[in-house]
């Protein structure tokens, strides 16, 4: 009953998105008015919103007659990760992502933008809505009925269920990923529009914003859930799944950073950004959906994998055609000198764009290079710290240096580097002097202390003059610059051990240490969990009990660790257990002091408000020009300065 | 104008040769080469250099040697015996299928110091081995 319910709102949402798609290219190409074209979105995402309802409806009813929670619900499967079950495997996030886009859709409608240019946006838009509900409908539909049908379910995937962020990591990179089809839209938009479309620009960039700052909360929250959940001790592992997240953030950051106020001086560089950014978000979907690379994340083969990929190259080949190759270079400019801010924030956009192709090759390597050479391999994270992390060290700096170069005297931009590089080159020497980091952590250091001192130093001006959003692209930075300490501060200091020990022996990294007293076994809700008992000194605070854990899953075949986290001021300790011998004697046990780990979920929150706030500033209308003082200067860049400087 | 693009196509070219550059560097030195044990045995020079090893465990096989883990991996018929300091972790089992990475010693067996499991059917695609990173 509810299977059908479901499989008939999908090809309800198939219908309605086509029809939008084809009034709102009505009303680009006739002016038709727009109000049938609004109703049909709205249909859209009234038929998503049912078709999420019914599948969690479903979950939450235990109706294992649908395929989806056959698959993926269970009877034992605490109240919480029933209801976010419905993303956590491929058929039900598909479900989740046409919800996003629907209300995406919806959003965009009812903003009023200059008339073609919207039209044809909302018509690219509505042909993206129109390409997942078939996904949907006809590779990937939860709903198809089970016979026989099953008593219970093996619930969701046990790593889904151990960790709260599951309620939001996924909705957040939903939001962010999604969201960047909307610069994406208008990028395609531009052209067909004619005159409209010089404006694109201003009109993306608020959704643009919105998209990076949720796709920056996603993926911090990923990190944080990795951190907390596989026991490995990390936080990030170049994993494919990971890097298709920061494929797209990499080149929409590029695009934040170059598009406003100079939208007529590199048209053909923002254009490709924007179309760059959705391009990624889609070929990260392919690369983590269809099985085609291997992952702890990627969802199982799907017969998705054809029909994505052909929507990845005709992505592409839309945004080649539609953007052209090569936009008109506007006539009579002034070229700016070349050390100035323009030229950094190019450079910036240029790096960042690098570090996303090297990105991208380490990612798609091993994908070519069976079919290609033969030979099966794959790019571990080595790669990826002698490629992209020293390019990633490069732009941090060139951040820092970027606010200095607004003023046009070069003398006067030296001066104002001079004390945020004295207090550079002093954290090197002291931190160098105490402890050896290795050069790319000490370089790490240095260049955060100089972008943080920068920033220090423009905070007075910034709060005295609270432009829009310029206090809060500050807020953004700072918080990237707290990211590159933790990173580098928890992967030059992190230190670990790891050995098989008896009951009374002790395993001790620097001045922690934990003993094993014993092991439990115990039968818990539907899994077999095995606790090592370990009393655990020097973490601060008094010596005390941890108890982490390997769940066996029987329903999945499935054993995940449980590992303890004691969350310092400055580090945490992490303790996991491996193994546990036959007779419970003794056990495998991983300790891990991860210092200044904090700061990257700080820095992370950060620069995700940061974006937000930004995102608020410039999607707020704007007073009319030609009011004195800054207001007479186009204001997107004053929202430029606060983003970018 | 025209000099202008000039200039500028030489920079773009420069910066694709540095990024090429760059890459093939960092690959040259960080690739690790997936071998069956089949391929090993027929060719023991090639697993010298640091390679991922994958084939099933072969039941009845593992055997613990203090902190020493052995068993031999076994895939088309052809066997290995693999070393592991450390105990593998908790989700590796016999008959499952197994991906180890190290070098192969001068008597034949393979030294590894790291062991990725695979486990449960819901990760397992069918080409490449899967690494779950909870095995890390």
């Amino acid at each position: 009953m509810l299977g059908e319910l479901g499989t008939s709102s999908l090809t309800v949402g198939l219908l309605c998105a086509t029809l939008t798609a084809l009034l709102w290219l009505r009303v680009a190409l006739f002016g038709a008015p727009t109000r049938p074209a609004r109703l049909a979105t709205a249909a859209t995402l009234a038929a998503a919103v049912v078709a999420c309802g019914v599948l969690e409806a479903a979950l939450l009813r235990h109706d294992f007659s649908v395929r989806f929670v056959a698959e993926n619900g269970g009877r034992r499967v605490p109240l919480y990760y029933t209801v976010t079950s419905l993303w956590s495997a491929l058929d039900g996030s598909l479900l989740l992502w046409l919800l996003v886009l629907g209300g995406y859709a919806v959003l965009l409608a009812g903003r009023r933008y200059p008339a073609r240019l919207h039209a044809y946006a909302m018509a690219v838009v509505s042909a993206v809505t129109v390409f997942f509900f078939a996904l949907s409908c006809f590779a990937a539909n939860p709903f198809r009925a089970v016979d026989p049908v099953p008593a219970d379910g093996p619930g969701p995937n046990p790593l889904l269920q151990q960790h709260p962020a599951m309620g939001v990591h996924p909705p957040l990179l939903y939001a962010g990923y999604i969201g960047l089809v909307v610069p994406f839209a208008f990028a395609l938009a531009a052209r067909p529009a004619g005159r409209e479309g010089g404006g694109w620009l201003r009109v993306a960039r608020p959704w643009a914003l919105a998209a990076w700052a949720a796709l920056t909360a996603g993926i911090g929250l990923g990190a944080w859930w990795s951190y907390a959940v596989l026991g490995w001790g990390g936080y990030w592992a170049w994993d494919p799944v990971e890097n298709a997240s920061l494929l797209p953030w990499l080149t929409a950051t590029a695009f934040l950073h170059t598009a406003p106020g100079r939208g007529a001086r590199r048209a053909g560089w923002n254009l490709v950004l924007a179309c760059a950014s959705f391009v990624l978000v889609l070929l990260g979907t392919f690369l983590t959906r269809s099985g085609a690379v291997a992952s702890v994340h990627a969802f199982t083969d799907s017969p998705l994998g054809p029909m994505l990929l052909g929507f990845v190259l005709l992505a592409v080949v839309a945004s080649t055609v539609l953007t052209g190759w090569r936009a008109p270079e506007p006539a009579g400019r002034t070229p700016s000198p070349v050390l100035s801010r323009d030229t950094a924030v190019l450079v910036n956009g240029v790096l960042l764009v690098t570090i996303a192709a090297v990105v991208l090759i380490g990612t798609i390597f091993p994908l070519l290079s069976g079919p290609l050479g033969g030979v099966r391999t794959s790019v571990g994270p080595d790669y990826y710290q002698r490629t992209a992390v020293p390019l990633a060290i490069v732009v941090l700096l060139a951040m820092g240096v970027t606010p200095a170069l607004r003023v046009r005297d070069r003398g006067a931009a030296l001066r104002r580097l001079a004390v945020p590089a004295g207090v550079a080159l002093a954290t090197v020497a002291v931190v160098g002097l105490l402890s050896r980091p290795g050069l790319p952590a000490l370089t790490a250091f240095g260049t955060a202390a100089f972008v943080l001192t920068g920033l220090a130093g423009e905070l007075p001006d910034r709060l005295r003059r609270p432009a829009r959003g310029r206090l809060a692209g500050l807020v953004a930075h700072a918080g990237i610059a707290l990211v590159a300490v933790g990173v580098a501060g928890s992967s030059a200091y992190g230190r670990d051990a790891e050995r098989t020990v008896r009951a009374g022996e002790s395993l001790r990294v620097g001045d922690v240490s934990v003993r094993l007293v014993g092991v439990d076994r115990r039968g818990d809700g539907g899994a077999m969990a095995v606790h090592a008992r370990l009393r655990l000194s020097g973490a601060g605070g008094a010596e005390r009990t941890v108890t982490p854990a390997l769940r066996y899953h029987p329903a999945r075949d499935t054993a995940v660790t449980v590992p303890v986290i004691e969350t310092g001021l400055l580090r945490d300790t992490y303790v996991t257990l491996i193994a546990v011998s036959p007779d419970d004697g003794s056990a495998t046990l991983r300790l891990a002091v991860n210092p200044l780990v904090g700061l990257l979920w700080a820095g992370g929150a950060l620069t995700a408000v940061g974006g937000l706030g930004s995102a608020i500033g410039a999607a707020r209308p704007r007073r009319r020009a030609g009011t004195p003082g800054e207001e007479a200067r186009p204001a997107s860049v004053g929202v430029h300065a606060g983003a970018a400087g | 104008m025209n000099r202008r693009r000039t200039g500028r196509t030489a920079v773009v070219v420069v910066l694709l040769a540095a990024g090429a550059l760059l890459v093939t560097g960092a690959l040259r030195g960080t690739l690790t080469y997936y071998r069956t044990p089949g391929e090993v045995l027929r060719d023991p020079d090639a697993a010298r250099d640091r390679v991922r090893l994958g084939g099933e465990v072969v039941p009845g096989s593992l055997r613990r040697d203090g902190d020493l883990v052995v068993f031999r991996l076994a895939e088309g018929g052809q066997a290995i015996t693999v070393e592991q300091r450390g105990g593998p972790p908790g989700t590796f089992r016999e008959g499952e299928g197994a991906v180890v990475e190290g070098t192969l010693s001068a008597d034949g067996t393979f030294r590894a110091d790291h062991v990725v499991v695979r486990h449960g059917n819901e990760y397992r695609p069918s080409t490449a081995p899967v690494e779950p990173v909870d095995a890390r």
